[in-house]
């Protein structure tokens, strides 16, 4: 989890393009000037970013099933629900699944958890747009295969 | 069962936070009861899930940007619901239009 440049998935584990499911992990950073603010003495990581988290596994799950013909950019969270605190140091790992696929829009819930523990969850719309710029394809490319994109999936879809 | 003017007004009273009654089959989504566009993506997200379909909300865009339809006939409730039917109608044909 990079906070400083907003990329906070770390790995895909599983990414099940037939089932349209995808499980990632996420280390939570054991020091971070977000936990000296939020909060002094008692460090969790913000609602905010866990809903984040969510929104960039279910967008790697929807890059996949758009075989990265796409950009799925986040438009609307419904149902966030923060089910406990997550603290430093902790390995989050998020699930997530399409819900629905509609026209030029995808629709996905996610869950969050440490361990067995949910800690998380949303239903987290997206609209899904050519990519706007060429450089930004060849970024995510680059950032696909550092947290491990199983790109041969696509092949085989 | 109520009709799919009905539901589609239902779908829309709720999402939107606009009073049911406001809502008519001559009313204009965008022109009349001021729906945006974040606002009609979850609109659709309802009526594809309550009808079982997927409106071709792009297509639609397309047609209406190239000059080969007007937003009247996608966005006014009662041609909307039209082509709701229209769709149902497709799909419980097998056509999957």
């Amino acid at each position: 989890m990079d906070l400083d440049y907003f990329q906070l998935i770390d790995r895909i584990v599983d990414l099940n393009l037939g089932e349209r499911t995808i499980v990632v992990e996420a280390q939570v950073p054991e020091k971070h000037t977000i936990f000296e603010g939020h909060f002094p003495g008692f460090p969790i990581m913000p609602g905010v970013l866990l809903t984040e988290a969510m929104a960039q596994s279910s967008g790697w799950l929807l890059l996949g099933v758009l075989k990265f013909e796409r950009m799925p950019f986040l438009a609307i969270v419904k149902e966030a629900k923060m089910r406990g605190f997550v603290s430093p140091g902790q390995l989050l790992t998020i699930e997530a699944k399409v819900e629905h696929e509609g026209s030029g829009f995808a629709v996905t819930k996610a869950k969050g958890r440490i361990g067995k523990e949910l800690k998380c969850s949303a239903e987290i719309t997206f609209g899904l747009t050519p990519f706007p710029d060429p450089a930004f394809r060849v970024h995510m490319d680059a950032m696909a295969e550092k947290i491990g994109f199983p790109m041969q999936v696509l092949k085989h879809d | 069962m109520s009709s799919t003017f009905d539901q589609i007004a239902n779908i829309i009273a709720e999402t939107c936070d606009i009073p049911r009654d406001t809502i008519k089959p001559e009313s204009h989504a965008i022109d009349d009861l001021g729906i945006d566009s974040l606002d009609f993506l979850d609109i659709a997200f309802a009526i594809d899930k309550a009808f079982g379909i997927k409106m071709p909300l792009e297509k639609w865009t397309q047609e209406v940007n190239d000059g080969k339809a007007t937003t009247e006939q996608y966005f006014v409730l009662k041609n909307l619901a039209d082509r709701i039917d229209e769709l149902v109608a497709a799909k419980n044909a097998g056509t999957g239009a």
